[in-house]
């Protein structure tokens, strides 16, 4: 630690940090714009200016940029000298005056980065009178939105497109006062991380289109911390609600999962919340209108009376609405909601990791890995924010590079010069060419058995006891021994890999190669992905495959069937479906949107979407996360496990728990693996300074206007008792513990990089520690392996085998219900090898009808030269595929 | 499309540089030196030679104003506009210039011959006003003069 002394205050801070970041986590203001925790310094806008004196004696000092001063030892500096003072205020003035000053119709404004900036530094009065320069905006696709005249040129937006994710379709163009940041022809961003330009760009050069549609300026929206849906990793947002429609998702900062950002998918995915599909009514046989409660809820207990009921839960269902159904239809009539082969891979990999060795790494951990092997996963596809992750992982070996050379690693500039395009290992087995391709020191292509094979080969190089598969040809065995090598050369690997190549043995090979390096005493470790935002919270509570639930209930002759927030048509083939649901009386749903399967209910139930229900999530590392009902609808949409007490209440079979934390506590209590998870949060009678976390700013407008159609009188607030939350601007404002963060804001910080005044140390740990808890840690320290080595792939004689591709935009079941989505998602497809393409005479964007399983698609051609022979690669969660992935066939 | 001789004189700078991106501006030179100019179409194919995004080489092109993104005359003629010719004389210069060609900045002639831009100092401030005219430099520029100097240009 180093002894330094910022206005005349002596701290002790990091000397491997900069001077801002040390001024700026001793909580002093100091004006920035190109510097970002997560991007380094670059000293480009010259607005971080701070006077830094010699020594004790010197009075004068001279005028430094603080983000490009080490915070060394003996440093003393002044943030507020008249000299600073002055510079910073010639800067800003400077800086603005190409900028048109449109704040009232600009969607930064209230939260942009620029004003709060443009304020502290004190530039309250414009004195340029010329003419401004202009630009002609972009189209950028349905994310993004382009108004590159409020542009201050901090360069932050190529940085973190270009040098964080990984993007090389936009870029700055031109020079001096004509710099420009677009693309070098208007169209779609490509990156799947486009959204974080948004909160990255400081002003509102960068906005979230899908805002603009219904746009709300942030002190007007109600806001909840919230947890991601739309795939595994559990990142963590805060969502805005008005007039009843939830209006955008944010980031919310948690050091150990998302920090700073999301992906495209978790940003703009939201809108199946507002969608028109939205079910808000009672419907029982015979009424397709609707009907009302008390009647949807007396036929309901009349044809329930006596009969057998058996419940489906699901994956994308909150923990505590699958306990819920458990508890409803018993143990033994419970299904997790997924079909046989998904919940064995499921459970294999869950298993894996709690009796395994290999510590599960949260993404925070990914950050620090040193070298990487992927086995039979598209990161970017199927869990977008480890893969952004990995991006940063892969600098870990070179970045000492810039240490050897004396160049502290926020010196963002030299680093990347002394660095260039250098990388660690990153090694890829995948059945087609994914996202991460582009830094990968070797890719391999081929189906899932011999990417399990080329994975126990690996194992076998690191740890020659284990057996070496038999039959490999010496290309792979060199790439074996080439990743074995890289694997133990770095301190810190990380195997990736999941269930999405529908492989057992790939999940396997990857805990074998995992244990192998623990064994060779590498600090390794093990990250799996999976398909939907609880797929480990429902594989950890057990239940049944559906296949088993639905043949025993042909035997037991249930008569009533529950399915909760589940389209089985996503799970088994269309036509098992059908005739397994055509064995009961009564099938009652409780969904928020239409699917497939609502279709075929006699009874509809209207329930909550994430943004209308408390719940938790245990996210692919194991750790439980909360998330809060974000308002109060106007339809009677209650939380899916509220709607199954009242079933349970409706008929012999009451439910004892009422409020959010009863089931919560209750799932901790009664199940050892849940232990802990009632207390991640603050519990519901929680206060501070007597009252409960507002969900609403205190400059919250039009509250008594916006139900005047209702009721002249200000309506009554309604009571959260599910949380220490309430529902209105009623409630205290300040800091919070972090996992009941509403909104990020600080005194003179509307934007969000008010997050400085939540953390420890800016880009740290938040005051409080980060939400969340693992629930999964490695306990048995001795190794285990599976070695079950599956014979190589055959070329099959009946048809091309399937290998499941995943889309970004198009797998995932809810963000599809969203217009911006679905404007990025395509049409479903065929992946072939050109030699299988050829044989069927296709070429691509042909239109093709393919059958699996008997299951007839119309699908899109696309020729994949990295696909195997004799594999074809079909879209996964499109509709009208398949889900089953079996062999597929076609006619021309 | 980028013709053969183009794309062999671009190849042989690849040797000259550690990675092929970095020969981007002498590409970007070879191309402009064949065509006067770098197109929308030329940038892509540069792209592709030199394995980066179309947005990096435009990137680099635009920033130099040296490579020029819109079509130019045969000639171009390069006005110093910095503060040792504006003392002496570079409004009657450029107005001379611009009666003659019936151009302004930024403009080509109608005949194609000439596009005038300015440029901010060619480092010959004693003997300003100066200019350039294709590769060649003139100084203590008069009305009189220019009028000599043009007409050479065919």
């Amino acid at each position: 630690m180093a002894k330094i002394k910022i206005n005349g205050k002596e701290l002790e801070v990091d000397p491997n940090k900069n001077l801002l970041e040390a001024s700026i986590s001793a909580g002093f203001d100091v004006p920035y714009f190109c510097w970002h925790p997560k991007l380094g310094s670059i000293g480009s806008c010259r607005q971080c200016a701070v006077v830094k004196y010699r020594d004790e004696n010197d009075k004068v000092g001279r005028v430094v940029m603080s983000c490009m001063e080490p915070a060394s030892e003996g440093s003393i500096i002044s943030t507020e000298a008249p000299q600073a003072k002055e510079f910073r205020a010639n800067v800003i003035e400077a800086l603005m005056t190409n900028h048109p000053h449109d704040c009232p119709v600009c969607d930064e404004g209230g939260e942009c980065h620029l004003q709060d900036m443009t304020v502290m530094s004190g530039h309250t009065n414009r004195r340029f009178e010329f003419e401004k320069r202009t630009h002609n905006n972009q189209y950028l696709g349905p994310f993004i939105n382009h108004e590159m005249n409020r542009c201050i040129q901090c360069y932050r937006c190529v940085r973190y497109y270009r040098d964080y994710a990984g993007g090389d379709d936009l870029n700055v163009f031109s020079s001096r006062n004509r710099v420009y940041f677009g693309r070098a022809s208007e169209g779609v961003l490509e990156s799947e991380f486009s959204g974080n330009l948004v909160e990255v760009c400081p002003t509102g050069v960068f906005t979230d289109k899908t805002l603009k549609k219904h746009h709300t300026r942030k002190w007007d929206l109600t806001t909840a911390p919230s947890i991601c849906v739309h795939c595994s990793v559990g990142c963590n947002t805060i969502a805005g609600e008005r007039y009843g429609t939830v209006r955008r998702i944010y980031s919310r900062y948690n050091e150990q999962v998302n920090g700073y950002f999301l992906c495209d998918r978790g940003r703009f995915g939201y809108e199946f919340v507002n969608s028109d599909q939205r079910i808000t009514k009672y419907i029982i046989p015979g009424s397709t209108e609707g009907v009302s409660k008390s009647a949807a809820f007396d036929f309901i207990s009349k044809s329930i009376k006596g009969k057998k009921v058996i419940g489906v839960g699901s994956p994308r269902a909150s923990l505590e609405t699958n306990f819920a159904l458990k508890q409803f239809v018993g143990s033994e009539n419970f299904s997790v909601g997924l079909s046989k082969r998904d919940y064995q891979l499921a459970k294999l990999a869950v298993d894996t990791l709690i009796n395994g060795s290999v510590k599960s790494p949260s993404l925070k951990d990914v950050e620090k890995s040193e070298s990487v092997f992927v086995l039979g996963e598209d990161v970017t596809q199927t869990a977008p924010m480890l893969a952004l992750a990995i991006r940063q992982a892969i600098k870990n070996l070179v970045k000492p590079k810039a240490d050897k050379a004396g160049i502290p690693q926020w010196n963002d500039a030299p680093v990347r010069e002394i660095i260039q395009s250098a990388h660690g290992p990153l090694h890829i087995a995948a059945p087609v060419a994914t996202r991460l391709d582009d830094v990968a020191t070797t890719t391999y292509f081929s189906a899932p058995e011999n990417i399990a094979r080329l994975g126990y080969a690996v194992a076998h190089f690191i740890n020659t006891k284990l057996v070496l598969p038999s039959g490999l040809t010496d290309e792979v065995k060199t790439l074996a021994e080439k990743i074995a090598n890289d694997l133990l050369s770095s301190d810190k690997p990380l195997i990736v890999s999941g269930v999405h190549c529908k492989s057992s043995e790939v999940i396997k090979a990857a805990s074998d190669v995992a244990t192998a390096l623990k064994s060779a005493g590498k600090s390794v470790s093990l990250s799996y992905t999976f398909e939907e935002s609880n797929s480990v919270g429902v594989t950890m509570l057990d239940g049944k495959p559906l296949e088993e639930l639905f043949d025993e209930a042909k035997s037991s002759k249930a008569g009533v069937l529950v399915i909760v927030e589940n389209d089985l048509y996503r799970r088994l083939g269309k036509e098992k479906i059908d005739a397994y649901l055509s064995q009961f009386e009564q099938i009652i749903v409780l969904d928020h949107n239409e699917t497939e399967t609502t279709a075929k209910a006699t009874v509809v139930l209207p329930v909550g979407t994430f943004s209308e229900a408390d719940g938790t999530f245990i996210n692919q590392e194991g750790r439980a996360q909360r998330f809060y009902q974000v308002f109060v609808p106007e339809t009677d949409t209650p939380e899916s496990w509220r709607r199954i007490a009242e079933l349970g209440n409706a008929t012999e079979k009451p439910f004892i728990e009422n409020s959010f934390f009863d089931f919560t506590s209750s799932v901790a209590n009664s199940l050892p693996q849940f232990k802990g998870i009632a207390n991640i949060a603050p519990p519901p009678d929680f206060k501070v300074l007597g009252q409960k976390v507002a969900r609403e700013s205190i400059r919250y407008s039009g509250r008594t206007a916006m139900k005047a159609n209702i009721n002249i009188h200000e309506l009554k607030p309604v009571n959260d008792i599910d949380s220490a939350l309430s529902f209105t601007m009623e409630g205290y404002h300040g800091e919070a513990p972090s996992a009941l963060t509403t909104s990020y804001w600080s005194p003179g910080w509307n934007s969000a990089q008010a997050i400085n005044k939540y953390q420890i140390e800016v880009g740290g740990a938040l005051h409080g520690g980060d939400p969340g808890l693992r629930l999964i840690e490695p306990t048995v320290d001795k190794e285990s392996y599976f070695q079950t080595i599956p014979e190589a792939f055959k070329i099959s004689a009946k048809g091309l085998t399937t290998v499941p591709v995943y889309r970004i935009f198009g797998s995932e079941e809810l963000s599809t219900k969203s217009p911006a989505i679905i404007e990025r998602s395509g049409n479903a497809f065929i992946g072939l090898h050109p030699a299988d393409a050829k044989r069927a005479e296709l070429k691509n964007d042909d239109k093709l009808e393919i059958s699996i399983g008997g299951q007839l698609a119309t699908v899109n051609v696309i020729i994949m030269n990295e696909l195997a022979e004799g594999l074809a690669g079909v879209s996964a969660g499109y509709k009208g595929v398949n889900p089953e992935m079996s062999e597929v066939t076609f006619k021309k | 499309m980028l013709t053969a001789e183009e794309i062999h004189e671009i190849k042989e700078e690849f040797h000259l540089y550690p990675y092929k991106q970095a020969a981007c501006i002498e590409a970007l030179k070879v191309v402009q030196k064949h065509r006067r100019w770098v197109s929308d179409e030329n940038v892509k194919d540069l792209a592709e030679l030199l394995e980066m995004s179309a947005d990096e080489i435009d990137s680099v092109a635009t920033f130099y104003n040296l490579i020029y993104r819109r079509p130019v005359g045969k000639y171009v003629i390069l006005l110093c506009d910095s503060v040792s010719c504006y003392i002496m004389g570079l409004e009657t210069v450029l107005q001379h210039l611009e009666r003659t060609l019936g151009i302004k900045y930024g403009e080509t002639t109608a005949d194609d011959r000439f596009t005038m831009l300015p440029v901010p100092c060619l480092g010959t401030c004693d003997h300003a006003p100066a200019m350039i005219v294709g590769k060649d430099l003139y100084r203590d520029l008069t009305p009189e003069k220019i009028d000599e100097i043009l007409n050479s240009y065919k």
